[in-house]
């Protein structure tokens, strides 16, 4: 209900400010005939914005500070006898029967004299600090409406300073992206630099066991956090998927973009794309549900022994995931090299695979490869095919046949609801984060170093 | 000049018609390995496709029971419900309605389903009450009660209700799960599955719309009533987060690095940042919004505002990047011709810069939002895949996500039951993001024709 | 006719330059085209193209930008095949056999007709592989020290042998524009190609370098048939002994590139020549 009076009354305020700029620069410019600098919107743009920000700037200080005053208020009014004699849940019940006298709703059982009084209090406290907040909100913005307002004269120059509002407000927008990458960077560091006050980052980085124990009790053992059995985890699945996409990926670009009639390459292009739109939680379900049992009894039909969860079925349906991007981003790189040294291999007599094969992929190879690492680095990061279909086993071995589990597995298992970050049990989740994060940073700006650089070539 | 290697033009012909047969097989060869490659991965698509349906479609049907249900006043000893009296208070009058409803739930309403449930057995059919309960999903007595509370009228009545079957009888109606199996292996007893079979043949248990996937919330003790309602809310308030925040954002972002940014070393980092950012692994994202707005900023823990921060995050740099492109895009000449006019930097970019970059804008941004909509790791990571049976009313009460409920469903034991479950809930979330790339991709064609 | 007759002097005296009386003889024909057309999707680029071209001389296609003269040079090889939605009729004739019929392998062909792009188009690979990569496709060389011949006598022939002897290793990319032209002039003469088409082989070259290249075109006369595509006219009539002018997919007027510049007989050939058409 507040909410609504105090949206109502912005606008109101904002169409008046708005209005009343316009309409001072428009009596500005009829009768003179004078040049004025500035349009009558941006007059009145610029009346709002100084209207909005202080009005702005006191709503939002109310809101912060408002359930303190409030609660600070209530506890206030509870005589000091009966505070003392609760504890933190009675007093909430307590200061619950305040408000709900307040707000009229009432309350059952026996009323007690002082949360009567109480009741009506925090009403007219509530009604008051509203009506105060409103006030000042309203006030100081009529207040900046005013200043903005005087100064309106034919040479102000009302259009630049909006836009300088506006480029102040654009550079905030681009901050958030920096935000994100520092807070990426301070969290995990900060964590996990906690993390290795409890283990010696040698035992993390070089452990071979890892034995991750969950003792409720928080003392004694803390179990091992050895990352080799997951990172062996991680790039089994990471080369099997390469395996399956690259060959598969780059293949389909060449073919679509070399050989493909161009209908045949608009039909199939996107259904191909539509592979990297699928969410990987379904792929996920896909690998256990179909693929893991699949190949279970494939390898019982001939002789092997392939787990139905393993580094295998995860490693499959995640190059399936990455065969469009590694096409997609192939096809880019295709096309960018030039169609003149194609036609000088063509003129000389290659067939066209010659071409292709001698020509078009050494000159599309750095991208190429960029493209590859791009692709290594998402095969790394991956976490909901590995989750369902690798089966969790942490175990340092070479056998792709066999459950795995990896970084990202980790993660989820150490981290999944737990929000105290007091143990190495959950701080390891951000430690393994940072591993994961510098591994993929690295990738990424090589590849995409590389990719650019390619680009620049044939600009 | 001696001429090369002294060979005649006609040895050379030769020379060159002898290679031919071989690299024309090279040639057929490679071609063979590229339509390998595309039948390869349109294969996966397909199977992809035809592995959900076929597991899916199933599970949106669903076993119900008809039954006469009888109000028996020997079996439900209540007072009336209480009415509303001059003068009452709020909180008095909802005490009272509350200490009925309690009364209400006290009373034993297996007693009630049984009896419907023997009485549209054959007379005489023997079968213990455990056992026959095991028939209807366990809320069938909540869903009776609920009826009850309603209309406190039925007592002494009949009333012909519609049941859930329970997710065991829709397995064994279905055929989920095999009916040759012993004893010992069903989840069933045997009266019960022949009560069922009779159920079955006299119309009594009916294969219905699974409405309950779509009106209810997820569900432990009664799988088969469990539904996605509560998962999509969830997604509906994070995807509302991602496009409020994302959309002004990255736009804004896009627009100061792509027109304003000095060409600097800084802004050189940025952009290396904003790629980077593109391609950090999603989970990373969930360890920001773990530590950052759980841990820091104690935002509530499994709330869709946190996991919309998250996604929004997330998304942010999906739609930079595409809105760089698309302001790269246009054509130098009409930023000229706008500043050629005497407007400003920023009346040309508002004016007539972003009007023309419009349709990229909002097909990546659907993109960016479908792609939001189907992650799932970050999610778990602050707390989304706690079980939660309510809607979420607001983006800060405990909710779940469309694909973290998948990951929640995925892991049943009851297989038979929640495999086709989940493959329903995946052929809803493929719909969602199937839906929204059709309208980005119909959007932008038809924008496109326009401007 | 004032202005004619002085461009008529000055096309004259370049002539004269570069013309002994023995080039006036009829050479035989190697190559014949007969009612060439190219469609490219619905448009048509190319009307009825029919023209003899003369064994180891030197041809010109002239004409405004857009006329189809490269559109016709690149139906000699078939490289219009490489092109999507390009339909090639009519009939040309290598040496009597049809370079369109079935049967015709267009590898065989283009080993047979080199070509040489706008652009200098060197592969990203070193010198010496540039020039033998189509010896090494096409099977021509029998073991290393043959195909180190085909190397350097073609760069020989190119009159690029001596500047990059010492850097054969080195890629091609590297040199300078006039180099990378006759690099792939090497490329295709490597082939051993009985006939080489030439695409505006200069006009992404300075000055000092296109004189280069003419006069490494006027020697390659002796061994090869060539048939070249340029914009400049000066350039036509400098190196060729055959001319052809182009407009707007037609072949307007064909002959001895004397007559042509000297006496044509079309009004667009005139207007063309005078500088009317641009």
């Amino acid at each position: 209900m507040n909410t609504f009076i105090i949206a109502g009354l912005l606008i109101v305020l904002l169409g008046l400010a708005y209005q009343m700029g316009w309409s001072k620069s428009r009596a500005l410019a009829t009768p003179n005939g004078l040049r004025v600098h500035s349009r009558g919107q941006y007059h009145g743009t610029l009346v709002s914005l100084w209207t909005l920000i202080p009005a702005v700037l006191v709503l939002a200080v109310w809101a912060f500070f408002s359930p303190g005053v409030t609660h600070w208020y209530i506890v206030s009014q509870i005589p000091t006898d009966v505070l003392t004699s609760l504890d933190q849940v009675g007093l909430n019940q307590q200061m619950q029967r305040i408000r709900d006298l307040a707000s009229g709703f009432g309350v059952t059982g026996e009323l007690r004299p002082f949360e009567q009084a109480a009741g009506e209090n925090l009403a007219r406290f509530q009604l008051l600090s509203f009506l105060i907040m409103v006030a000042a909100a309203a006030g100081l913005g009529i207040l900046g409406l005013l200043f903005a307002r005087r100064r309106i004269n034919a040479r102000l120059r009302a259009r630049n300073e909006v836009e300088r509002f506006i480029s102040w407000a654009l550079i905030a927008c681009s901050a958030v992206a920096i935000l994100t990458t520092l807070g990426i960077v301070a969290s995990l560091v900060t964590e996990a630099f906690r993390f290795f006050t409890y283990v010696n980052p040698l035992d993390f980085f070089f452990g071979t066991v890892w034995a991750p124990r969950f003792s409720s009790t928080g003392a004694g053992d803390a179990g091992q956090y050895g990352l080799l059995p997951l990172l062996a985890g991680t790039l089994m699945i990471s080369a099997i998927a390469m395996l399956v996409a690259v060959p598969v990926g780059l293949m389909a670009a060449i073919y679509l973009n070399q050989y493909a009639h161009a209908n045949v390459r608009r039909v199939v292009k996107p259904i191909i794309e539509v592979l990297a739109g699928i969410p990987t939680i379904v792929y996920g379900f896909f690998a256990l549900v179909t693929v893991g049992p699949f190949l279970r009894d494939f390898g019982t039909a001939v002789g092997l022994n392939i787990s139905a969860t393993s580094a295998l079925t995860a490693g499959l349906v995640m190059g399936v995931m990455i065969i469009p991007f590694i096409s997609s981003l192939s096809d880019d790189i295709l096309n960018q090299v030039p169609r003149t040294l194609r036609d000088g291999a063509y003129g000389l007599g290659a067939t066209q695979s010659e071409t292709i094969r001698n020509v078009l992929l050494p000159a599309a190879l750095p991208g190429i490869v960029g493209a590859f690492l791009l692709a290594v680095s998402r095969a790394i990061g991956e976490t909901m095919i590995v989750v369902l279909a690798a089966g969790n086993a942490p175990i340092l071995r070479g056998n792709p046949l066999e459950p795995v589990s990896t970084i990202t597995v980790s993660i989820v298992n150490q981290l999944t609801g737990d929000t105290d970050f007091t143990g190495p049990q959950s701080l390891v989740a951000f430690a393994l984060g940072l591993t994961l994060f510098i591994m993929t940073l690295c990738l990424n700006i090589v590849a995409l170093y590389i990719v650019r650089r390619f680009r620049e070539q044939y600009e | 000049m001696t001429d090369t290697s002294l060979d005649s033009a006609a040895i050379r012909r030769q020379r060159v018609r002898a290679g031919l047969s071989r690299r024309h097989l090279g040639e057929r060869l490679f071609r063979f390995f590229g339509i390998l490659a595309i039948c390869l991965a349109l294969g996966f698509v397909a199977l992809l496709f035809t592995d959900v349906l076929r597991k899916g479609i199933p599970a949106f049907t669903q076993s119900n029971i008809r039954l006469e249900v009888a109000f028996d006043p020997e079996l439900l000893k209540v007072d009336p419900a209480p009415e509303r009296a001059p003068g009452q208070s709020d909180a008095d009058f909802r005490a009272a309605r509350l200490g009925w409803e309690r009364q209400v739930a006290m009373l034993n309403w297996n007693n009630v389903v049984e009896a419907a449930l023997r009485n549209a057995a054959p007379a005489g059919f023997e079968i213990d009450s455990r056992q026959l309960l095991t028939i209807t999903e366990s809320d069938a007595r909540h869903r009776v009660r609920e009826l009850f509370v309603a209309n406190p009228a039925l007592l002494g009545q009949t009333a012909q209700v519609d049941l859930l079957a329970s997710a065991n009888t829709d397995n064994w109606v279905k055929g989920n799960i095999n009916r040759d199996l012993g004893d010992s292996q069903q989840q069933l007893s045997a009266p019960a599955r022949a009560l069922i079979d009779i159920f079955e043949e006299n119309g009594t248990i009916t294969q219905g719309f699974a409405w309950s996937l779509f009106t209810n919330v997820d569900s432990r003790s009664a799988p088969a009533s469990a539904g996605l309602l509560g998962a999509l809310m969830g997604t509906f308030w994070m995807m509302l987060i991602v496009i409020i925040l994302a959309v002004p954002l990255g736009v804004g972002s896009a627009i100061y690095l792509e027109e304003f940014a000095p060409k600097s070393r800084l802004t050189d980092l940025i952009e290396v940042n904003i790629n980077n950012l593109a391609a950090v692994p999603s989970i990373v994202f969930g360890l920001l919004g773990a530590a950052v707005f759980i841990n820091w900023f104690r935002l509530p823990l499994s709330a869709p505002l946190a996991g919309g921060l998250v996604l929004t995050l997330m998304t942010l740099p999906t739609i930079i990047i595409a809105t760089r492109a698309a302001l790269k895009g246009v054509s130098p000449a009409l930023r000229q011709a706008a500043l050629g006019m005497g407007a400003s930097k920023t009346q040309m970019v508002f004016h007539h810069v972003l009007p023309v970059t419009f349709p990229s804008i909002l097909t990546a941004t659907i993109i960016g939002v479908a792609q939001a909509m189907g992650e799932t790791a970050p999610l778990l990571l602050i707390g989304m895949n706690a079980f939660v049976a309510s809607v979420p009313g607001t983006p800060i009460e405990q909710a779940t996500a469309l694909p973290v409920q998948i990951y929640l469903w995925q892991g049943n034991e009851n297989r038979n039951f929640f495999e086709p479950r989940t493959s329903a809930a995946i052929m809803v979330l493929l719909a969602f993001m199937i839906t929204l790339n059709a309208i980005a991709i119909f959007l932008r064609s038809r924008l496109e024709k326009r401007a | 006719m004032d202005m004619l007759a002085g461009k008529v002097k000055m096309t004259d005296q370049t002539l004269s330059a570069n013309l002994d009386p023995a080039d006036m003889i009829d050479h035989p024909i190697r190559l014949t085209a007969r009612d060439v057309t190219v469609h490219y999707g619905a448009k048509q680029a190319l009307h009825g193209i029919s023209i003899d071209i003369p064994d180891r001389a030197v041809t010109a296609f002239i004409g405004p930008s857009g006329c189809g003269k490269s559109t016709f040079l690149r139906c000699i090889n078939r490289m219009n095949d490489t092109i999507e939605g390009a339909r090639v009729g009519g009939r040309i004739e290598l040496d009597g056999q049809d370079i369109y019929a079935p049967d015709l392998d267009v590898v065989e062909l283009r080993a047979r007709v080199g070509m040489v792009f706008q652009k200098p188009n060197p592969f990203p690979k070193s010198i010496y592989d540039n020039v033998a990569y189509g010896p090494r496709i096409h099977g021509l060389a029998r073991n290393k020290a043959d195909l180190d011949e085909i190397v350097i006598s073609s760069l020989r022939k190119a009159g690029l042998f001596e500047e990059v002897k010492d850097r054969l290793n080195e890629p091609g990319t590297g040199l300078s524009g006039g180099q990378q032209q006759r690099l792939c002039i090497a490329r295709a003469i490597a082939v051993g190609p009985e006939v080489i088409l030439m695409d505006e082989p200069c006009s992404a070259l300075d000055p000092i370098a296109t004189a280069i290249i003419e006069e490494l075109i006027d020697e390659l006369r002796t061994n090869y048939t060539i048939v070249i595509v340029t914009h400049s006219m000066q350039q036509a009539a400098r190196v060729s002994q055959k001319t052809a002018f182009f407009h707007l997919g037609n072949l307007i007027e064909q002959g001895d590139t004397e007559d042509i510049f000297t006496n044509p007989v079309n009004k667009q050939t005139q207007d063309y020549i005078m500088g009317r058409i641009g």
